[in-house]
């Protein structure tokens, strides 16, 4: 059976890595690759085709390709790249209606495979450990990408309920990290002092960037329906993922994160909205059964490791703070080694 | 003025490298407006002019042809015979589906060939292009004469060409940048060495200990716990389970803490710690009282210590316990979670030892002419987790706990103001302001009675309500009796 996989947002970095991955899956025959603009790194043996996903022409080239898998990986995470949330929301929800719709008319797709979040579970203290698939939000996202990530799977369940005979599975991944991937969550770390939510100490669960793509090709080529929680297994407290990264922290009054997050985003360190900042002072867990067991992945990367290959490419917080430290050290180790000479001495006499 | 003209087009030259990169992808159904533009781009600036659809036409030869251009339209020609020896399922595919298109007019097959360009590379991605692609590079900016050498590489075709598409595994590891790996690690921070500030530190103690008369290998043993302790949370080298237990904090510093408040405060006894299991998961039910629920974290205090496995009671908590700052973080660390049927679940399912104080904020809020008298059990949701694990249920009465700080009236109005379940007036709060928070030194006891096994019954009895409200009942009256018995065996209050 000669197949053929679009992928949507292939000039990102996560689908640019997805699409060359696909392409060289056994089975699958040919790769077209859709984003606004080409993507800025090598995509191998996929095919670009500049296209819109909010305009009706992609309807167009699913039928001149015959695309039968469609992997639609432009729900954007981080306003700061497409120009500010306004673009983000467009790309995301209305991205998405229109790809529905196309598929929907198409008479060549028979499977879908949509890159979701576990945004949409939301962050809250009354949230249970860990979030299976069939638990909703406790309280629903009021605004920014988590807003959009239950919009995106609300209009996917639309979806299939008009087309019961496609194959639709939804991957919620947690927060993808890694040595090459950039988010908020990595600009977050990245800053020189990470400020925190004081008196709060969230649980995070991450995914390493390869495990994301490992599933997402999985997801593409096998034939898991339904919906699939992806995390690395365990979690990682704020605090302790600020310590893995050698960063200080700077605590915060909840309250005031609104004017944090303006300034960091007026700054360009790191661009927040508001269900973020819940994340960073309730987190969240993912209940990852149903990837072992239906899905048949097994993440390579713990939380743990997947945030420590990325702390690994951390510069140092303080440009030439090495420097500083080392010379703090040796006056200190002098210090000390002089009074324990001089304490030799007063113990000998 | 021809001078600055020239400056002006390698000005847009450079800068027209992602327009003109775009322009040759043409989105897809634009397709004879391209005309257009192509027309109108050499009156504004020639310089664009290259960069026309019609990449294969010889019409190059201007002589305001650029090297970089003629080394765009070279790439762009030797590139396509290449793209179409290439078994590409395109020209098979567009043809098949050509009579179902109902938009574009004009003759499709070249007009498809040409709306579906592959991706050529003319540059190398600029630093912004690649961060905007959500990918982290970590390279400092390039200067401009790297970058038009890496330009130039990247449109050298017959690299490109004969280039395979490089493995998965190489993908797995990405190679690190060179100016990133001999950065210094982690310890970037002007914080100086660990270990020569202990050094320093200790030695610095010693000679205080001697001054003060205590063995000094003492002081030094007890300081560098405390030091290895510090190390070990600096570099974020503990781990925290799905709940946000932290054993490295809980054992280092939470029990530590409430030692002596346990020991010689209240001076706690305990009976019957045998009737918790060794291993394995179980339910302790316990009464809920003392206004500040020290109850619960005594419990779990003595289980720790008592018991001879040194388990540790995973407590369930209320909503609000974690909507509070500090209050919740504290919880989850010691190995509190949210009191719902799903934490209570997962928990039984990894064999863990589970507390509950079903009466909630009505034990503890209650008045104290109302001391020992059980409250309300919840709605038996415990009892059903319990059933539906089938671990057994060990109830618990705690004495004593009534008394280090008897509610005497409540203030209902600064309560709902704070939103809090109550605000009470104890003998010493608010009077004595924080010294009213010290609870009563009372003396405690904590029994644990026998095992209720909830196993021998068939499936669903978890879903049976009567059989749910009778083992609740059970549980509640025999905490109720061993209360009274207790109560009946102490000889005062405070001893």
């Amino acid at each position: 059976m000669a197949r053929v996989v679009l992928v949507t947002g292939v000039s990102r970095y996560l689908g640019g890595l997805l699409a060359r991955r696909i392409a060289l899956e056994p089975g699958v025959d040919h790769v077209v690759g859709v984003d606004v603009i080409p993507p800025p790194h090598d995509i191998g043996g996929v095919e670009f085709v500049r296209a819109d996903i909010r305009n009706p022409m992609i309807g167009r080239v699913i039928d001149s390709a015959g695309v039968d898998t469609v992997v639609h990986m432009n729900v954007i995470a981080t306003p700061t790249f497409v120009g500010g949330r306004t673009p983000q929301k467009e790309i995301n929800v209305i991205g998405t209606m229109q790809l529905l719709a196309a598929c929907q008319k198409s008479s060549t797709v028979r499977r879908l495979v949509v890159k979701s979040s576990a945004a949409v579970y939301g962050s809250t203290p009354r949230d249970p450990a860990m979030f299976t698939e069939d638990m909703g939000a406790r309280r629903t996202p009021s605004g920014g990408f988590g807003k959009d990530s239950i919009e995106v799977e609300g209009y996917v369940r639309g979806f299939a309920r008009r087309r019961p005979d496609t194959e639709i599975l939804m991957l919620r991944l947690a927060n993808v990290i890694g040595p090459r991937i950039r988010t908020s969550i990595t600009d977050y770390f990245s800053m020189p002092v990470i400020p925190v939510p004081l008196g709060y100490d969230a649980r995070m669960q991450f995914l390493h960037e390869d495990d994301a793509i490992d599933a997402l090709v999985l997801g593409g080529a096998g034939s898991t329906t339904g919906v699939v929680n992806v995390a690395g297994d365990g979690v990682v407290t704020v605090l302790q993922a600020a310590a893995l990264a050698g960063r200080p922290v700077l605590p915060l009054p909840l309250n005031t994160a609104g004017f944090v997050g303006g300034m960091t985003k007026r700054l360009g360190l790191a661009d927040f909205s508001p269900d973020q900042m819940s994340f960073l002072a309730f987190g969240r867990g993912l209940d990852t059964t149903r990837m072992r067991d239906e899905l048949g992945f097994t993440p390579r990367f713990t939380t743990r490791e997947a945030f420590e290959a990325f702390a690994a490419t951390l510069g140092p917080a303080v440009p030439g703070g090495s420097v500083l430290s080392d010379a703090v050290s040796g006056v200190a180790g002098t210090a000390s080694q002089a009074v324990l000479r001089a304490l030799g001495a007063g113990s000998g006499r | 003025m021809a001078a600055r003209r020239g400056t002006l087009a390698a000005g847009a030259a450079r800068a027209g490298g992602e327009r003109a990169r775009r322009r040759t992808t043409p989105l897809i159904g634009a397709d004879p407006v391209q005309e257009a533009p192509a027309a109108e781009a050499p009156v504004r600036r020639p310089a664009a002019k290259a960069t026309t659809t019609k990449a294969t036409t010889t019409k190059a030869t201007t002589k305001k042809a650029a090297t970089r251009k003629a080394a765009t339209r070279k790439t762009a020609a030797t590139a396509t015979p290449a793209t179409v020896s290439t078994p590409r399922p395109t020209p098979a595919t567009a043809p098949a589906s050509k009579p179902t298109p109902p938009a574009p007019a004009p003759p499709a097959t070249p007009a498809r060939r040409k709306h579906r360009p592959a991706p050529r590379v003319t540059s190398a991605p600029s630093a912004r292009a690649t961060t905007q692609a959500g990918e982290r590079t970590g390279r400092a900016r390039l200067s401009p004469r790297e970058k038009a050498r890496r330009d130039a590489e990247s449109r050298r075709p017959h690299l490109r060409l004969a280039e395979p598409p490089p493995p998965p595994v190489e993908e797995a590891a990405p190679p690190l940048d060179p100016t990133i790996s001999d950065a210094p690690g982690r310890s970037g921070l002007p914080v100086p060495d660990l270990t020569d500030l202990v050094e320093a530190l200790v030695v610095a103690l010693r000679v205080a200990a001697e001054a003060a008369g205590v063995a000094p290998e003492d002081v030094e043993r007890r300081v560098a716990q405390v030091l290895a302790y510090l190390r070990r949370r600096l570099d974020g080298d503990y781990t925290v389970d799905d709940f946000g237990y932290d054993e490295h904090f809980t054992e280092h510093v939470f029990y530590p803490m409430l030692r002596p408040l346990y020991r010689h405060w209240f001076r706690v006894e305990v009976r019957g710690i045998e009737n918790i299991p060794a291993e394995g998961g179980a339910l302790v039910v316990s009464n809920h009282s003392g206004t500040v629920a020290l109850d619960s974290l005594m419990v779990q205090l003595a289980i720790h210590d008592e018991h001879p496995a040194h388990r540790t009671m995973r407590a369930l908590g209320a909503d609000l316990v974690f909507q509070t700052p500090f209050v919740g973080t504290m919880a989850r660390r010691s190995g509190s979670t949210l009191a719902t049927n799903d934490d209570a679940e997962r928990l039984f399912a990894r064999g863990e030892l589970v507390g509950v104080f079903p009466e909630g904020f009505k034990g503890t809020g209650k008045p104290f002419s109302e001391r020992y008298k059980l409250q309300r059990f919840g709605r038996g949701g415990f009892v059903s987790a319990a059933l539906a694990a089938g671990v057994p249920i060990v109830p618990c009465s705690v004495v004593g706990a009534e008394e280090i700080a008897p509610i005497l009236g409540n203030m209902g109005t600064l309560a709902r103001l704070l939103g809090l379940p109550y605000a009470p007036i104890t003998p010493t709060f608010p009077w004595l302001g924080p010294l009213g928070l010290v609870p009563l030194p009372s003396k405690w006891i904590i029994e644990f009675g026998t095992p209720i096994e909830t196993e021998g019954h068939e499936d669903g009895a978890a879903d049976d309500p009567m059989l749910v409200f009778d083992l609740t009942d059970q549980v509640r009256e025999t905490i109720q009796q061993t209360l009274y018995t207790l109560l009946m065996q102490r000889r005062s209050v405070f001893f």
